[in-house]
């Protein structure tokens, strides 16, 4: 069985038909890419499948686990975690605050609990403070634990946003645009990283992305959508020599 | 060591204002003074969780004040003392003294069943939309209290001041003071720690990014009901101490939105999302009343006028969202919870 499964997404806003038919099947450990022009529906697909959007019509599974009505906060808990197009931190918090309060679906202790402040409350704090900085290290950023998130350099604050993804212990992770504003060398980087989360935290990948560097580089299969349908799926290859594509992206030929 | 510290300073704090007030070394102005303080620290901290950590705006804060203030009124009249319309007291006037926490407490769970009012309309709605749902709320609490005669409507209810007679007959402390010196210490002990745990700083969460706070694992709907609950929960524990103030009425004239608009004054000049600016700022503004009042009506055109230059020059208020230990670092030896010690070991 897929560890994640689309059947007939479809969406409308009003009258218009923003996503329209989507299947896809996401076997545990993929990397798979989505691609399409401005406007295709890309994103409308990963807020219909994180709960941002309740789908008009479909079917999203994790696991087997209905998906469709669930809060994105419940979404989240079974396991599916993002970033987003434009970087969203909260800028005013610290970093470790960023990636702390990521952990809350994980938070067993009552409410009367975080008032009173008991043993079981210390206890919890101190494991999810110390997995929070962990993970920082992981991704270079343990010096920038109490600087504003607000504060960091745009390089950094992408990869706060998947390190606070991460910290939702998700099993897919959904990346919206990740490479968008980076330079060639900042590109290089985030791919060697998002290769090494991928193996370190056993992540089944699903990553919208522009920069055909990334997208070729490192997925597995690719679906293109146009106009909120799916017009081509298949391998890097297949996908970069399909008249299809081409005519989606460059316009049809002309002569 | 530095544990003991702060219930030191607490406990010094409650023996000179309880024990000077019971000596009689401040007169009753001054007890009076001190009182609206507390209550004043009270709706100030209370607050700011709402309009300084989640970045709602509720002017509707009095509102709640009304309903504890009458509930426990009420509450107490009814039990401790005799009363035109409940007839004699119920339980002896002795009981008052254990009992009167009690009241306070059943006042505050009233007043934040009344905030589920506007903590509901806030999973749909934000910013204006809810100021405007909140001011409402203040209008409905107002109005619905004018018109209840068995009350006194309009007119105000009175008897508190029988049952504090009650209580300082039977025991000569001043009771009203040592509640809410407890209430307000209570009301600070509970933001602080809330605000302090990660559960509670997806409320912050909710202020940056409302949406990214709902997608990374915020269950956004759960942390509004709790922070307008708990907040106008102890705006109703402030309004049930005020209930028993001196004077010894409480009307529906005084929880209008003029009273709501004061409290805000006082979170916006301490600082959004300050617990020591909010309490800095409460002090300061109770005693500026004060210290204005031989200018008559003229107070309310120097107040203004005061907080128009300070907004000028201040327009995050006088601490911002920096609590006091983080301008003055030292202070942390003395105010500092464990999660910043640990926070500072681990730099």
């Amino acid at each position: 069985m897929p560890l994640l499964q689309i059947k007939t997404l479809s969406h409308w806003f009003g009258g218009l038909r923003a996503v329209y038919d989507f299947n896809l099947d996401l076997e545990e450990g993929e990397l798979v890419g989505l691609i399409g022009p401005n406007g295709a529906g890309k994103t409308t697909i990963f807020n219909l499948v994180t709960g941002a959007y309740k789908p008009t019509e479909g079917m999203v599974q994790l696991n087997g686990d209905d998906l469709v009505g669930l809060q994105p906060h419940q979404i989240t808990a079974r396991g599916i975690a993002r970033t987003f197009q434009t970087i969203r931190l909260w800028n005013e918090l610290t970093v470790l605050d960023n990636i702390c309060i990521a952990y809350a679906s994980r938070i067993r202790y009552s409410l009367p609990d975080s008032i009173l402040h008991g043993r079981r409350y210390r206890e919890e704090e101190r494991q999810i403070k110390e997995r929070a900085i962990e993970l920082l290290a992981v991704f270079g950023l343990e010096q920038q634990a109490q600087e504003l998130a607000g504060n960091l350099p745009y390089g950094a604050q992408r990869r706060v946003e998947i390190a606070r993804a991460l910290a939702t212990e998700p099993r897919v992770l959904l990346l919206d645009e990740p490479a968008a504003g980076m330079n060639p060398g900042e590109i290089e980087e985030l791919l060697a990283l998002i290769q090494q989360i991928r193996q370190d935290f056993g992540l089944t990948i699903w990553i919208i992305e522009h920069q055909m560097r990334v997208i070729m580089n490192i997925c597995e299969r690719i679906k293109v959508v146009d106009f909120g349908e799916t017009i081509a799926a298949g391998t890097p290859i297949e996908i970069q020599n399909n008249p299809k594509v081409i005519e989606a992206y460059l316009g049809e030929e002309a002569f | 060591m530095r544990k003991l510290y702060l219930p030191l300073i607490v406990l010094l704090l409650f023996v000179v204002i309880i024990g000077g007030s019971w000596l009689r070394i401040f007169n009753e102005y001054w007890q009076l003074v001190l009182l609206f303080m507390g209550i004043n620290i009270i709706l100030t901290v209370s607050l700011n969780l709402i309009n300084g950590y989640m970045g709602e705006f509720s002017c509707g804060h009095a509102g709640f004040m009304a309903v504890g203030a009458y509930v426990t009124g009420i509450l107490t009249v009814w039990l401790f003392a005799e009363d035109k319309v409940f007839g004699l007291p119920v339980l002896p006037a002795a009981w008052a003294i254990p009992l009167f926490p009690v009241a306070l407490i059943i006042g505050a769970v009233a007043a934040s069943l009344v905030g589920l009012l506007i903590a509901i309309p806030s999973f749909r709605t934000r910013g204006d939309y809810l100021a405007i749902v909140t001011l409402a709320v203040n209008y409905i609490v107002k109005s619905a209290i004018e018109n209840m005669e068995v009350i006194g409507g309009p007119r105000g209810f009175v008897g508190m001041k029988r049952v504090m007679n009650n209580m300082a007959d039977v025991l000569d402390v001043p009771w009203l003071l040592i509640w809410t010196f407890i209430g307000m210490i209570v009301t600070i002990l509970i933001i602080r720690n809330f605000m302090s745990s990660t559960f509670g700083k997806g409320v912050e969460a909710i202020r940056e990014d409302e949406i990214a706070a709902e997608l990374m694992s915020v269950n956004t709907r759960r942390v509004k009901v709790v922070v307008f609950m708990l907040s106008c929960g102890l705006a109703g524990l402030a309004g049930g101490l005020f209930a028993h103030w001196p004077g010894g009425y409480v009307n529906p004239g005084t929880f209008t939105i003029l009273k709501s608009t004061e409290v805000m004054v006082m979170v916006y000049l301490g600082g959004m999302g300050s617990i020591s600016g909010s309490i800095i700022s409460a002090i300061g503004f109770t005693l500026l009343l004060e210290v204005l009042r031989p200018l008559g009506v003229f107070k309310w055109v120097v107040i203004p006028l005061l907080l128009v230059v300070m907004m000028l020059l201040r327009p995050t208020g006088i601490l911002g969202n920096r609590e006091l230990t983080d301008v003055f670092p030292r202070l942390r030896a003395i105010f500092g919870s464990e999660e910043e010690s640990y926070a500072l070991a681990s730099d």
